[in-house]
């Protein structure tokens, strides 16, 4: 990035919270009529029953818990990966990692809504609570779904402090050049901030600690996600590498929302100086190298499963790669393989748009690859009078729903960056500066000292 | 609560930041009288020099341990407190892998919000009507200043704010201008 100077930087990033074109409002209405025709197929559920779904057994779980293993999985992208890039120190996350961390808050919120719009009584969700009921009955900790139920609400807490400590000092910017209501609004979110050295110093360590405990967490989230399935003993489920398989997908789906994010953000909100082909390049590296790893993942675990020739297992793999779901199968290895792979290994290719192409691919892929785990091990069993007749097809009421999650996504994304920077503004000047010029005139403070009564 | 009595200068970028900063020291200011704010950190910078804060990763690790505790007891009431007795087949009423998630993730949920408490706690945040400050930070200026200077001593601390570079010298309290 050229070189700008603060007072550029404040009105580059602080410009889209200021004008909202009509463009604007007619494609954020365009998403929320989606997410309300979600709504109201949501309701139509409740009045009917899970029965609108085409949710039969034995195949219990369909599109819910594919988006619900599928959003989480893209929340992956940004609480992880800027926790990573802060405690690398790499230079480059500056412009990226907000971007990065909103796409996790709204992924997660997104999907912990699909376990309880696939309880079919939803209004018993607060039976995962552990509360002293009058049944006397508590949680089954046994059970991988409370595991869930913790990781989840860990993770999304975890990710949204991560989100909004940074974004204070932020709050204080625009709040200094609000006024009236807005005004209000933005002193209340700063608390009070003024940017004391001992503020942006406990600000600074408290991110740090932060971005030390958040990615153990982030990476015990789809690791507990996984054993949803692998506790289970289930054709193809049973598995020992489905932890970091299920990680590994989820940093490569995450990494490939991130960058159509960034992208998106590039083009609309006018940030071609701020959001560079480098970091397009070096996410780009990233998505490479994590398919790379995906591809190792599928591998290994078909080969295993083949090789075994387990009767059971080998009806849901030939199901897959020969059966009626390869057409599926095989759109998710060019989706997330061949399609990337190419783009991604050859510099000429790397660019914005090969990146955007190969993401767009990736999350198309990785929404099958949750499919294609979830439904065929389901429709062929160990016992084979359970194995279904009828194949699983999802109803309009699923097809609904999501596409309003996808359209909740975008219509979140679009109202953050309306109201927030959704560049870092401070963390952006803080990597501009130069060397320190030293003590201007031969006066140090001593090191350890105080510098400000506050 | 009345604005305490301060006098600041305001300056166009760190290194000017720096010069008011030693005048101040050179006027004899005692550094906890020193205010300084800016729209973003200046580590590099001897100005906004403060003591390294290792006991926010103490507390954060104590809240840890505090939240796992918690956790595991919680896991373990959870699986012994049934009304009637549970049939397990032999196997441990309490499951260890189980309560093992359970209490690592709370542990990490209590160190998280305990370094949250700990940076709001530590940064007498949220304050909203902060004593002492100027919207110009947040336009790229640093602000530099005494709090409760003697009265004898503001015309010298201002004329040495003003020599070190102070694009606009103000105050507070007794020493607002009009």
């Amino acid at each position: 990035m050229a070189q700008k100077t603060p007072e550029q930087i404040n009105d580059d990033l602080l410009r889209p919270l200021q004008a909202t074109s009509l463009k604007y409002k007619l494609i954020l209405a365009f998403f929320f009529a989606i997410v309300v025709a979600a709504g109201l197929a949501f309701a139509h559920q409740i009045d009917y029953g899970i029965g609108v779904a085409g949710i039969r057994r034995p195949v219990f779980w369909g599109f819910y818990i594919t988006n619900f293993v599928f959003w989480i999985g893209l929340s992956h992208a940004g609480t992880l990966i800027s926790a990573i890039l802060r405690l690398c120190n790499a230079t480059w996350r500056r412009p990226v990692t907000r971007c990065a961390e909103v796409i996790t808050v709204f992924a997660l919120s997104i999907g912990a809504t699909f376990p309880v719009i696939h309880l079919g009584r939803p209004w018993l969700a607060f039976w995962l609570f552990p509360y002293p009921s009058e049944r006397g009955i508590w949680p089954n900790v046994r059970s991988p779904l409370l595991w869930d139920f913790f990781a989840i609400n860990t993770y999304l807490l975890g990710s949204v402090t991560f989100l909004l400590l940074p974004m204070i000092p932020d709050f204080a910017l625009v709040r200094d050049r609000a006024m009236g209501f807005r005004k209000k609004i933005y002193s209340a979110l700063s608390l009070g901030w003024t940017g004391t050295p001992k503020q942006w110093h406990r600000l600074e360590t408290a991110m740090h600690i932060m971005a030390i405990a958040v990615i153990p967490v982030a990476v015990s989230v789809h690791s507990i996600v996984s054993w949803d399935f692998a506790m289970a003993p289930v054709p193809m489920w049973h598995s020992t590498i489905f932890a970091p398989y299920f990680v590994a997908g989820a940093i490569f789906s995450g990494i490939a929302a991130l960058i159509i994010a960034m992208a998106l953000l590039r083009k609309f909100l006018h940030l071609e100086e701020y959001l560079l082909p480098i970091h397009f390049e070096n996410l780009g590296k990233l998505l490479l190298v994590m398919s790379l790893l995906w591809f190792y993942f599928v591998a290994s675990e078909r080969l295993t499963a083949w090789y075994g020739n387990e009767p059971s297992e080998m009806t849901v793999l030939l199901l897959t790669q020969r059966g009626s779901f390869s057409p599926l199968f095989w759109t998710m290895v060019f989706c997330n393989f061949l399609i990337p792979f190419p783009i991604l290994a050859i510099k000429k290719f790397r660019t914005i748009t090969g990146c955007v192409i190969a993401s767009i691919g990736v999350v198309i892929g990785m929404w099958l690859e949750r499919f294609l785990i979830i439904v065929p091990s389901l429709s062929r069993k160990y016992l084979p009078y359970a194995w279904v007749t009828a194949p699983y097809r999802p109803t309009w009421v699923e097809l609904t729903i999501t596409a309003g999650t996808f359209a909740a996504m975008v219509m979140l994304y679009m109202l953050f960056s309306k109201f927030i920077p959704i560049i870092s503004v401070w963390e952006l000047k803080a990597g501009q500066h130069p060397e320190a010029e030293g003590a201007v005139t031969g006066h140090k403070l001593p090191a350890g000292s105080e510098a400000g009564a506050d | 609560m009345a604005a305490p009595d301060t006098i600041y200068g305001l300056f166009p970028g760190p290194a000017a930041a720096e010069r008011g900063m030693n005048a101040l020291r050179d006027a004899g200011v005692a550094r906890e009288k020193i205010v300084v704010m800016s729209d973003e950190p200046f580590e590099e910078y001897e100005f906004t020099r403060t003591e390294r804060n290792v006991t926010m990763y103490r507390l954060a690790a104590c809240g840890g341990i505090v939240g796992g505790t918690l956790g595991f007891l919680l896991a373990r009431y959870m699986q012994v407190a049934y009304r009637f007795p549970l049939i397990t087949g032999g196997m441990p009423l309490v499951s260890p892998f189980p309560t093992g998630i359970v209490t690592y993730e709370l542990t990490m949920l209590s160190a998280i919000v305990t370094t949250v408490i700990t940076l709001l706690v530590t940064t007498s945040l949220p304050n909203w009507k902060p004593k002492v400050y100027d919207e110009e930070v947040s336009h790229g200026l640093v602000l530099i200043g005494v709090v409760d200077p003697p009265e004898g001593a503001r015309a010298d601390l201002e004329s040495r704010l003003q020599r070190a570079g102070a694009a606009k010298i103000k105050g507070t309290g007794r020493f607002a201008r009009n």
